[in-house]
């Protein structure tokens, strides 16, 4: 793929300077939000604007993953009707939105984060518990904004 | 360059573990065997299928079950039904198998289903946490840091206790189930008789399996009991009608009685039993309106009892219908273990990428990622 050929390039290149870790934020209970404070490690490589916006933009999508509207009623009564089976040949609302927050991440890491010399992971891969970025070490000089 | 013999070994077929094989020079369409997840998964369970199907460790008494289950129904349909429908309604057995089916269905969910294991934290994150706690603590002078975190949930103070075994903070609602080995979100219990944690995931097929269940026993204990009455009704009295019976009475949830005086106390067994499990229900019923869980209803978290004065329940939406709505209709949340993922290379790079690495070892190593993501299917929402 064309767009992880700059991100090898940063890999091969750089080492693993350290790894920052975001975590979930509860204050609304059990839905999927992560933290919007700037952790002090990102400090030297990018804007908190462009942080909390991506943290923001994250956050949006998981909630309206498990939004309870009309559409995710309409899944789950067509599924307890058909015995739930309907789960084993239909992708569900959350996947699809998950596929949507995959690309998110693809396009966030390509405009802003890997030109710094970072790395987000989907929190999928971290049991949704965590949006982990990777800080590479800063070797050319022309990294940064 | 070394003629090297190999053969290639093909990552979709049932896996058998491997031993390592020593990694071929000539990397040329070379396929070492990628380990999924499954394989390397931590928690006490059991993987079929090519971890398409989880199971706890200790399979309980599933197979009591679904024996039970299977048998007493296949000796309603073969017994009772024909009478019923000759004496009735042909729509008996039409109402029958379609509870039946229900259960057996929603009972195999609930046991194959992952109940919302979280997968453990990695190492660098353990040791993120190891230090902000460290740093948490070094500000205590005196006591050694608890570990356990408070936050506010909807203005209600919730404790998140630190799991040693899974090396993070859990979730709210999240418990670690011992006899899994996993911490599980929304953990209800862990049921001997589906052989599963009950849990976020599948709640909605253990309920519905319940109250299916309820039904059945409901509906099979009427039938027998009709079909005793109607014979007994022949002038002869019950005690002829149960002779006349087979001698294996078909009563749901108990074991079978050769001797035909038992049948009796087979009817009184089954009557109990009946109430066992729409009790049940009913006690389910009253957490899915109240969005409790039975970890919580027995600890009294929100009534009052062990927490502070004015306690109540912050994941609630006070609503009886919301709160059904949101735990039975929700959004499906997806299997966070990845179970048929691929394992990652030695190098521990975060995602598979086509990267020709110097090292010999680890260029056989992407390749055979390359390979399993290439044929890697969409995960199974289970």
């Amino acid at each position: 793929m064309a767009e992880t050929h700059s991100l090898q390039d940063i890999r091969q290149q750089a080492a693993v300077a350290a790894k920052v870790f975001v975590q979930r934020d509860y204050s609304s209970g059990t839905i999927c939000q992560f933290q919007t404070k700037f952790p002090p490690e990102l400090e030297t490589r990018m804007d908190k604007q462009q942080f909390e916006e991506t943290i923001r933009a994250l956050n949006t999508l998981y909630a309206e993953a498990e939004k309870l509207a009309g559409k995710s009623y309409l899944e789950g009564c067509l599924a307890c009707f058909t015995a739930y089976t309907v789960f084993l040949c239909m992708e569900t609302h959350y996947e699809k939105v998950l596929k949507k927050i995959a690309r998110y991440i693809q396009e966030q890491n390509d405009k802003i984060y890997t030109p710094r010399g970072l790395l987000l992971t989907d929190p999928i891969e971290r049991g949704l518990r965590v949006v982990e970025i990777t800080v590479f070490e800063d070797r050319s000089s022309g990294a940064g904004r | 360059m070394k003629n090297c013999e190999y053969h290639q070994i093909d990552p979709q077929a049932p896996s058998t573990p491997n031993p390592t094989l020593p990694p071929p020079i000539n990397a040329n369409k070379k396929v070492i065997r990628a380990r999924r997840k499954w394989q390397a998964f931590p928690g006490r369970n059991r993987f079929y299928c090519d971890g398409r199907i989880i199971v706890a460790r200790q399979s309980g008494v599933l197979p009591l079950t679904l024996g039970l289950i299977l048998v007493t129904s296949t000796l309603f349909f073969i017994f009772d039904c024909p009478f019923l429908v000759e004496h009735l309604t042909s729509c008996i057995p039409v109402i029958g198998g379609v509870l039946f089916v229900f259960v057996v269905i929603s009972l195999l969910q609930t046991s194959f289903t992952d109940p919302g294991i979280l997968p453990r934290a990695g190492p660098d994150e353990a040791a993120d946490i190891e230090r902000q706690i460290d740093n948490a603590g070094s500000s205590s002078s005196y006591r050694p840091p608890p570990r356990t975190k408070e936050v506010l949930i909807h203005q209600q103070v919730v404790k998140l206790k630190y799991c040693f075994t899974c090396k993070m903070f859990r979730p709210p609602r999240t418990s670690h189930c011992s006899l899994c080995d996993n911490c599980v979100e929304r953990f209800d219990h862990h049921c001997p008789w589906v052989g599963n944690c009950v849990g976020k995931r599948n709640y909605r097929f253990f309920y519905s399996f319940i109250v299916s269940l309820s039904f059945l026993t409901a509906f099979i204990f009427g039938c027998v009991t009709t079909h005793l009455a109607m014979r007994s009704q022949g002038g002869k009295g019950i005690i002829f009608a149960l002779q006349q019976s087979p001698a294996r009475y078909p009563l749901p949830l108990i074991i079978f009685l050769d001797s035909p005086s038992c049948t009796a106390i087979e009817l009184v067994v089954c009557f109990f039993s009946v109430w066992s499990i729409l009790g049940l229900s009913g006690f389910h019923t009253y957490l899915v309106a109240s969005n409790l869980t039975t970890n919580e209803d027995i600890k009294g978290s929100w009534s009052g009892k062990s927490g502070s004065e004015g306690s109540r329940n912050p994941y609630s939406y006070n609503n009886i219908f919301m709160n059904c709505c949101a735990v039975l209709c929700g959004p499906m949340p997806p299997s966070l273990i990845d179970r048929r993922g691929f394992l990652p290379p030695e190098e521990a790079l975060p995602a598979a990428t086509e990267i020709d690495l110097p090292s010999l070892e680890a260029k056989n190593d992407i390749n055979m990622c390359r390979q399993g993501f290439r044929d890697l299917s969409p995960p199974v929402p289970l």
